[in-house]
């Protein structure tokens, strides 16, 4: 790519021309896109009439976002870039790359001492700005501690790749304590329940669907289904039979396993779309059930009130119980306890997710189900039984929903079929296609991002200063979600850990060329 | 008879409502190379995926080794040691070639595999160079080589090979036909295989069917059908070599 000749600026009245000019159309095409989404919003009033608002400022902000954003891109980065690929006509070398210019030690001083500054003296600063300042002070502070730790990774980026999983199973065991340390453990709820549960749980179900759709080739759109039979086995079960968590965790799994095998029987003759179809009408049913079946499930009202889990049946978490984790340690009163619990239960459920999908791929059943995603005609003609290797997948698909249901409720205490809607498939599946169909790594890495995102997104009170009070940032999760979808599917079409990892080898391991070919050609 | 392998008797194959094979007759002795010639369209394929049972033929049956396996499903008959290579070679193409190699042993739970893995890189030793390779990576040549590894990797009885030379260089054709010649020879393995390489596949093999819109209407030996004017002036004059 490296060019010697450099190019002196065309002519920089020409380009500022045509950046204004292209600025100018982002911002049309800006308006005409927002201003009935943006622009206008329909309300109801006191007295229930709809009535039409007018946001001009929020539309203002939203144009002005994009003919800004336009210019830039023209004026400035794009330049930039293609500069970057022009090697010194004296040294004969690239340029230093955008990474290594941004992360530079006096940089690194600056921000190490506002960080500390802020961290310190923070509340003293923000007490003393005005009002309306005082988000902007926390920001600063955020990504001064952001550039702090990015610099870390990056002066690490080598080990930090190799040592990839250990890393982060590491930097997870000690995730809670340090909150807890960082924020007490009142302040420790929200970053170990919002963000750690909530993540990994989102990581338990797309490594199950991971066996169905990135390991087996079987498009399921209806996963959400056996996250809602393991969700009510535990929520109908504890509540009628009184049976305890770990009980009812891994009955909850095996239920969900044997409706996998239930919706894979009539499936067995459809692939690709059809498959599809019909899987997301099975989500359906299952919910609509929920719903309707009032007798048992209640209907909409949900299941409230589910026992939670203990310590093996040693400690409880019940602030009646005699055995309470809290009383028996004589600690003060708190739910942390019980969250940090959770947490490292989660992580276990995590980890045995992993651990079975790790073996199995190794196993003969895992090889049939990666040949099936292959090639279904070329495995019956090596004798695999396509039928026993579906229901196997969706079965083994369908019990780890099922785990990650029944976790759900514990954690909870409260199910109600408005948490298995549609949406909830769709996010897993995209979860799973944006982390790599098959790659464990990569799938865990996409449900942080996604997940932690969303609601990073409800924490950006920053975001009301720019776009004004009336913005309720988590409305336009969905946006940033899909916007996500796009760019990444634009950089790295298949998902951030794109290539399979074989799982055998002759003698030793070696590395493997061609990962970048089209899926499923020869 | 009683060395009879394969045995297609009186088959008739339809898809839907369409007569695809009208009863077709077709014996493949064992340690026999037995070849099926004929054009595009004419049943070659459908015949040969008959014998594996998808789709099942409506009349008539398939014995093979004096086992009704008419109405069998198809990995059961591929669990009898039928290997096939089929059309368009359909190896794993996300798959490195080893663990291809792998799936093709699922029989016998890679019981003899490194020995039989071992036998199929001496056979093709460009496989062994490309052993991590991804499949779909491989070119066609090596594909097919691949393809038909991963067969001889159920250590078959019978094989079936579904136009092994579909698309290569003849350089490379007469390379693989030479590998299929040295398995019968060294190792008695029975081959079926349909061509359209009239020329190449019956000068391979000891008996060969002709085959027009779904009937067999010529059958003898390899060299009868090279000599045969009919045959020569329909598939190899003008066409091939």
């Amino acid at each position: 790519m490296a060019k010697t000749t450099s190019k002196t600026a065309v002519s920089d009245d020409n380009l500022m021309a045509r950046a204004l000019r292209e600025g100018f159309y982002a911002a049309l095409v800006a308006l005409g896109l927002f201003i009935l989404f943006v622009g206008l919003k329909t309300d109801q009033n006191i007295l229930n009439e709809l009535i039409l608002v007018q946001r001009w400022g929020l539309l203002a902000v939203f144009v002005a976002i994009a003919a800004v954003g336009r210019f830039l891109t023209v004026a400035y980065i794009r330049p930039f870039l293609a500069r970057q690929k022009v090697t010194d006509v004296v040294t004969g070398l690239l340029p230093d790359s955008v990474a290594t210019r941004f992360f530079r030690m006096p940089a690194l001083i600056v921000a190490a001492v506002i960080a500390v500054i802020l961290m310190f003296a923070g509340e003293t600063i923000g007490a003393a700005v005005p009002a309306a300042l005082a988000p902007w002070v926390t920001m600063i502070r955020a990504f001064a501690i952001i550039y702090v730790l990015a610099f870390g990774f990056f002066y690490f980026r080598a080990y930090i790749s190799a040592h990839f999983n250990m890393l982060a199973l590491i930097a997870l065991l000690i995730y809670p304590p340090l909150m807890v340390y960082l924020f007490g453990f009142q302040g420790s709820l929200k970053y170990v329940d919002n963000f750690g549960i909530q993540i990994l749980i989102y990581v338990m179900l797309a490594w199950g669907l991971n066996i169905v759709v990135g390991l087996a080739g079987l498009l399921d759109l209806g996963y959400v289904a056996f996250y809602a039979v393991g969700a009510y086995s535990y929520a109908l079960l504890s509540s009628y039979f009184g049976l305890s968590f770990w009980i009812l965790l891994p009955m909850a799994g095996i239920l969900a396993g044997f409706w996998g095998i239930i919706l894979g029987f009539p499936v067995l003759r459809l692939k690709g779309d059809y498959l599809a179809i019909v899987t997301l009408a099975f989500g359906e049913i299952i919910r609509l059930v929920l719903i309707n079946w009032t007798a048992v499930t209640k209907g909409t009202f949900g299941i409230s009130g589910i026992a939670k889990a203990s310590v093996f049946g040693i400690w409880s978490f019940d602030l009646a119980a005699p055995n309470n984790f809290a009383k028996v340690f004589e600690l003060p009163m708190s739910s942390a306890y019980y969250k940090i619990f959770l947490f490292y239960l989660a992580l276990a459920l995590c980890m045995l997710t992993a651990l079975v999908t790790v073996r199995l791929r190794r196993m003969p059943i895992g090889r049939a189900w990666e040949a099936l995603r292959e090639d279904e005609i070329a495995c019956r003609s090596l004798g695999i039984n396509t039928v026993t290797t579906k229901l196997t997948a969706f079965a083994t698909g369908a019990m780890f929903g099922g785990f990650a249901g029944s976790f759900f409720a514990v954690r909870q205490g409260f199910v109600s079929p408005e948490s298995f809607v549609f949406l909830e498939s769709a996010i897993i599946l995209a979860i799973v296609v944006l982390g790599g169909m098959g790659s464990l790594v990569g799938i865990a890495v996409a449900a942080t991002v996604m997940i932690g995102g969303t609601e990073l997104l409800r924490e950006m009170t920053i975001l009301k200063q720019v776009f004004g009070p009336e913005f309720t940032p988590e409305l336009y999760r969905m946006l940033i979600f899909g916007l996500a979808m796009i760019v990444v599917m634009v950089w790295k079409p298949r998902g951030f850990v794109g290539s399979r990892e074989p799982t055998a080898f002759l003698r030793e391991r070696k590395s493997v060329s061609g990962s970048f070919t089209k899926e499923g050609h020869g | 008879m009683s060395d009879t392998l394969l045995h297609v008797q009186n088959v008739e194959t339809y898809y839907g409502n369409i007569r695809a094979l009208a009863g077709v007759d077709v014996e493949v002795r064992k340690g026999e190379i037995v070849c099926m010639i004929g054009a595009n369209g004419a049943g070659k394929s459908t015949l040969m995926m008959t014998v594996c049972g998808s789709p099942q033929a409506r009349t008539g049956s398939v014995i093979f080794d004096g086992q009704d396996i008419t109405r069998m499903p198809t990995h059961e008959i591929a669990r009898l040691r039928i290997a096939q290579s089929p059309e368009g070679r359909r190896i794993f193409p996300r798959m490195t070639v080893y663990e291809n190699l792998q799936m093709g042993a699922s029989l016998d739970n890679l019981k003899y595999f490194n020995e039989d893995v071992d036998k199929i890189f001496t056979l093709f030793p460009r496989l062994k160079e490309r052993q991590s390779q991804r499949g779909g990576t491989l070119s066609g040549g090596e594909q097919q080589m691949l393809s038909i590894g991963r067969a001889l990797m159920a250590r078959p009885k019978l094989l079936l090979l579904d136009e092994p030379s579909l698309g290569l260089a003849p350089l490379i054709v007469k390379g693989i036909f030479a590998a299929i010649k040295k398995l019968n020879q060294e190792e008695g393995l029975t081959v079926f295989l349909v061509e359209q390489n009239a020329f190449a596949a019956l000068k391979l093999s000891d008996r060969g069917y002709v085959m027009v819109n779904g009937k067999v209407t010529m059958s003898g030996s390899g060299k009868e059908l090279l000599a045969n004017p009919e045959v020569r002036a329909a598939y190899l004059e003008g066409g091939h070599h």
